[in-house]
């Protein structure tokens, strides 16, 4: 496999910035509820993670250090507004659902970290890659999270009908829990279990262990 | 001594070591005037668009706000209308604006000088510096007696502005029901006014006392009198607003006129 394809795969499970790196944690959380929203959220963050990670290496050279991250938030804020600005305009329902979350892209770790971790010493080119392909594996976690979620919590699937709930007279008892912020943690946790035990390279090591016994 | 030189000026800028002074500021000015531009044009261009669709929810709300009343069915099966009158009146004189209007934009009408009146500081208990001298309002009657009122209102919430329609029973004093149909407020605490379940606290509210005096307002905690509704816990600054925005509209500066006309069968 090439250098630039593995560059690309790997954010996709093995260094997914959510599972692995834990990062975009608040976002995922809050626009998962339903297909559509995680659907429009993965869009908005990969379009912005693109063009930030593209700019931003292409003023790599001549950004001084000292005001480094101030110049990457300026970028990444403007981004965000210009995208926010067009949600607005075109998908109206769905960006007044999604609420602050897509103004909140500017303070998501996921952003500003790879603008720091790659961006920042690697040419255009494979930065844009690299956007891209951390802005899928973002955008898998929230899709596979917003499935779960929308299809237990509704019965629905971006909006129709899959499981006939009680409501409409059919068999399916809604969960409502999915529909509220936790069951996006106990579904990122398994998720998590579930990557760790088919990869176990991703297992941390345990800093802190229990001791057997406690002195004293 | 060679001719100033834009492209060789620019090269000399980029040939500055990256920690000298020049190139910091030079730097900072330039992403940020650059970033600056971007987001202006993107607002300018797309502003119309979302204006649109904003105007369009408006729409939207009241049309829910009308199919939700409870009775207006029956009236409207009553009286064989099918839909609302639509008046635009002059809030100066409480009759029919004689001014005609093209296309009616409550916004642009409040903020144009010709058409609005300067409030002083204690007049503005709303907040809302001018008010416009005209407002598109709908009204309900069965034969010659009002029976609907819908009324639109605004103010300067906690950090948007509130913007809502506001439906009195026939006798101008029963809340038949607030919609909010525009804010910014937190999410999760001010803009729970939102919700249909705090708007349900509204309808059977009554203005004012027998005497006429003004007093519905926004509580803390729970209302206990029929003049009282419970404000949002952790969102008081935006309650207030709400009560404020209430406590104007239906004073002496925003609809009083068109009421008393309402009321001797002028309008």
């Amino acid at each position: 496999m090439s250098r630039r394809l593995r560059q690309f795969l790997s954010p996709l499970i093995d260094e997914n910035p959510i599972t692995l790196q834990i990062l975009g944690i608040c976002s995922a959380l809050a626009v998962t509820t339903s297909m559509t929203t995680a659907l429009t959220m993965s869009a908005a963050l990969t379009a912005v993670l693109m063009a930030s990670s593209g700019i931003i290496s292409a003023l790599r050279r001549h950004m001084p250090k000292q005001i480094r991250l101030i110049l990457q938030i300026t970028i990444i804020a403007s981004l965000v507004i210009v995208t926010d600005l067009i949600l607005q305009a075109y998908a109206f329902e769905i960006s007044k659902r999604l609420s602050i979350f897509v103004s909140l892209v500017v303070t998501n770790c996921l952003v500003l970290g790879r603008a720091e971790a790659f961006a920042m010493h690697n040419p255009p080119g494979p930065s844009i890659l690299d956007g891209l392909g951390n802005g899928l594996g973002y955008s898998l976690i929230l899709l596979i999270v917003g499935f779960v979620r929308e299809l237990l919590g509704r019965g629905t699937l971006f909006g129709f009908e899959v499981l006939a709930s009680v409501d409409t007279g059919g068999w399916f008892q809604p969960l409502g829990v999915m529909l509220l912020a936790p069951s996006a943690f106990f579904i990122l946790g398994l998720l998590i279990w579930a990557i760790r035990a088919w990869r176990p390279a991703q297992v941390e090591e345990n800093e802190y262990p229990l001791s057997a016994r406690v002195e004293g | 001594m060679a001719e100033p030189n834009p492209i060789a000026w620019w090269r000399r800028l980029l040939a500055l070591p990256n920690e000298s002074r020049g190139k910091m500021l030079a730097m900072a000015f330039l992403v940020a005037a650059v970033s600056s531009l971007t987001v202006s044009i993107a607002a300018v261009v797309l502003q119309p668009q979302i204006d649109a669709n904003k105007a369009a929810e408006r729409q939207a709300k009241l049309d829910a706000m009308i199919a939700d009343l409870p009775g207006l069915a029956d009236i409207l099966a009553e009286t064989g209308a099918d839909t609302l009158e639509t008046i635009i009146v002059d809030l100066t004189t409480g009759l029919v604006a004689e001014a005609a209007f093209e296309a009616f934009d409550f916004a642009a009408i409040a903020a144009d000088p010709e058409t609005s009146t300067e409030l002083s500081d204690d007049q503005d208990i709303a907040g809302i510096i001018r008010r416009p001298n005209y407002a598109e309002i709908h009204v309900l009657k069965a034969g010659r007696q009002v029976e609907l009122v819908i009324l639109p209102i605004y103010a300067a919430g906690y950090q948007s502005t509130i913007r809502a329609f506001l439906a009195l029973r026939g006798d101008l004093n029963t809340v038949a029901g607030l919609v909010v149909t525009e804010q910014g407020e937190t999410p999760g605490l001010g803009a729970n006014i939102a919700t249909p379940a705090w708007q349900a606290l509204w309808p059977g509210k009554k203005l004012a006392d027998d005497d006429g005096t003004l007093k519905l307002a926004v509580v803390r905690g729970q209302g206990t009198t029929e003049y009282e509704v419970d404000g949002i816990t952790g969102a008081t600054r935006t309650s207030t607003a709400v009560g404020d925005m209430i406590a104007f509209w239906m004073g002496p500066n925003g609809y009083a006129k068109v009421f008393e006309a309402l009321r001797t069968g002028a309008l």
